[in-house]
């Protein structure tokens, strides 16, 4: 049969979309809180780490809880691979701590060559064999591939189909974003296949599977290809050829350029940004199929989202940075750090502002987003001043709520777009849309 | 397999990893069975496993040594991918132990400069090392980063092409074996 709905502009065609929309929010706000859980917890136990001494090291099964938190930092601050969001750093280790650590560590040493009897077998049990084990291969891929970075990346392409200016297809979102995520496991996978020995020396990063010699490299790498092609396929051929060949660029532009410019140049970060800024321009052309201005605001905010989160993260690892080879503003350049942080976190203010300019969002968004933008900036300003482990602490830890609750208010006061199509009818509703649905 | 077995005790031996002190070609000394005096690991993998074994973090490189194992029936090609692995991951000890270990040394010395030219000494009353905050050591971290760029870009053009030649030897490696498994098959099946 053929049913045909003749739909007012009342906008009763809006509710399947809202409902669709209101889901995707109150997933995009779980992935935020638990997220922002982790850290905390995270956090605080390392608080107690330093509170309480440790008779002995901690050994790697104890760590490992903590791995999936360990995926969220991404060195930098984008979201790479297709960028993640935002690469969260946990490790905020204090000098101190790591000195602490570092007499147990000797003391440990000395213990153990007084007593080399005792000790070897539990010397011994820490050597594993390198068999590969089927089990164990989930939880290794999902850690090769930062699942939960990936997952972050994914969100911020559903936002960017989320606001687009276009009725929702559910079809079309759920192949954009399964799309995004396979290229972000490729990007991450092919990331850690370059860099396990950097990997193996900062504390954040110790733990990855290819570092632990858990999986080989030459898995590692038919993983990225199997997750990478596919994922680039399904973009292009489900989705259009423009969002399939952004997901290209960006993996390219991830391992290819950004992995090894970490090492050459402090460009790396602002390559990284716009890593992290072509996820939701994705989103965006994969519902409109085209790259209009709405596309570039969109990456435009998550582009200077980056510099504030990562040049506070960055911050507190200087240490590991300067020994690991890593040029990072931070260290080379710590005067432009915080002021390229601050600047960004202004010109979120000034991007948010062309928003309802650009007809994506009302002229609400920008009034309800400044107090959050102007915290922001405000903590980016006490970071340029008093450059210091709170302040970058502060204003790393704010900009993790501070991209969520952004979209979440844009998402909240976006154009609907049938309030586009309402303006040129006439009264009387001898205009009507109609939309014809097929049923077999 | 039930030969190879008979065989493995005697013919396969553990090429343990080459140190920083070992010989820098493809860890010769090491192919005769004897340990290096220094950094060698003291662990024997049982002898009935036919996988490598990679053992805890190195206290100065914190990168993980990896034993591997010979099979009996070692062909060339596995033997290059072998050697590969075992110059890399002696040149890479090498170098991160050396270069962990200037660090730690600069680190010191800086902090003693410091701490001499503000009056204090390196131990407060209580005995605790004393520390500079982290302001005060990213003049440190800035030096050393860029006195060691040159050295970090010579290790990083060393190793993606090590990476890439012992990623691409795994591969052929692996194409060989699921070759002669895919004919083993057949002849299995054939007969």
């Amino acid at each position: 049969g053929l049913f045909v709905w003749r739909l007012r502009n009342t906008g009763i065609q809006q509710i399947p979309c809202q409902f669709v929309h209101l889901y995707h929010v109150a997933n995009n706000r779980l992935i935020t809180f638990q997220y922002f859980n982790f850290l905390k917890r995270m956090y605080v136990t390392r608080c107690n780490k330093v509170l309480s001494q440790r008779a002995k090291p901690k050994s790697d099964s104890v760590v490992s809880p903590y791995h999936e938190l360990q995926q969220l930092d991404q060195e930098k601050k984008v979201v790479n691979k297709i960028s993640p969001v935002s690469p969260v750093h946990q490790l905020w280790s204090e000098t101190s701590s790591r000195n602490e650590l570092r007499e147990m560590k000797s003391a440990a040493e000395t213990e153990d060559s007084v007593i080399p009897v005792g000790t070897e077998s539990k010397e011994d049990r820490r050597w594993k064999e390198m068999k590969l084990r089927l089990d164990d291969m989930p939880g290794i891929l999902a850690r090769l591939s930062k699942i939960k970075l990936t997952a972050l990346v994914v969100s911020t392409a559903s936002a960017g189909f989320a606001m687009a200016p276009v009725p929702f297809e559910l079809t079309c979102f759920l192949l954009a974003s399964f799309g995004t995520g396979l290229a972000s496991c490729a990007a991450n996978s092919i990331n850690q296949f370059f860099e396990v020995p950097f990997d193996s020396n900062m504390n954040r990063t110790k733990n990855r599977p290819l570092v632990r010699g858990q999986i080989s490299p030459l898995l590692a790498v038919c993983f990225a290809a199997s997750c990478g092609i596919p994922g680039i396929a399904l973009l292009t051929l489900g989705v259009n050829p423009l969002t399939g060949a952004l997901g290209a660029f960006n993996i390219i532009l991830y391992t290819c350029c950004y992995t090894p410019l970490k090492r050459m140049s402090i460009v790396n970060t602002w390559v990284g940004a716009v890593v992290g800024a072509i996820p939701p321009v994705m989103g965006w052309t994969a519902a409109t199929g085209s790259l209009d201005a709405g596309a570039l605001l969109l990456g435009g905010i998550l582009y200077s989202w980056q510099f504030p989160h990562f040049n506070a993260l960055s911050w507190g690892l200087r240490e590991d940075y300067s020994r690991g080879g890593y040029c990072m503003m931070s260290v080379t350049h710590p005067g432009l750090c915080r002021r390229v942080a601050l600047r960004h976190c202004l010109s979120l203010i000034g991007l948010s502002t062309v928003a309802p300019v650009l007809d994506i969002t009302t002229w609400t968004f920008p009034i309800i987003s400044l107090p959050i933008n102007l915290y922001i900036s405000y903590l980016g300003f006490r970071f340029y001043r008093d450059a210091d482990r709170s302040s970058s602490r502060k204003l790393f830890f704010c900009s993790l709520w501070h991209l969520p609750m952004l979209l979440l208010v844009m998402f909240t006061c976006k154009k609907s777009v049938l309030k586009k199509e309402d303006k040129g009818d006439p009264p009387g509703g001898s205009h009507e849309t109609v939309m014809e649905i097929r049923l077999p | 397999m039930a030969a190879a077995r008979v065989l493995r005790p005697s013919a396969c031996c553990r090429r343990l990893l080459s140190s920083s002190s070992a010989s820098c070609n493809g860890g010769r000394a090491a192919e005769r069975g004897e340990r290096p005096d220094s950094a060698g690991p003291a662990f024997r993998p049982p002898a009935h496993s036919r996988s490598d074994w990679i053992g805890p973090p190195d206290t100065h490189s914190n990168l993980r040594p990896i034993i591997f194992y010979v099979p009996p029936e070692e062909s060339a090609l596995e033997r290059r991918l072998r050697e590969a692995r075992q110059e890399a991951q002696a040149s890479n000890q090498r170098f991160w132990a050396r270069h962990n270990r200037a660090f730690r040394q600069e680190k010191e010395e800086f902090i003693y400069s410091r701490l001499k030219a503000k009056g204090l000494e390196m131990r407060d009353e209580s005995g605790q090392k004393a520390t500079l905050n982290a302001e005060e050591m990213a003049d440190f971290y800035k030096d050393f980063l860029s006195k060691n760029f040159k050295k970090h870009l010579q290790y990083n053009r060393d190793w993606y092409k090590r990476n890439f030649r012992i990623t691409f030897l795994m591969g052929q490696v692996a194409l060989v074996r699921a070759l002669r498994w895919l004919r083993w098959r057949k002849k299995n099946v054939e007969q």
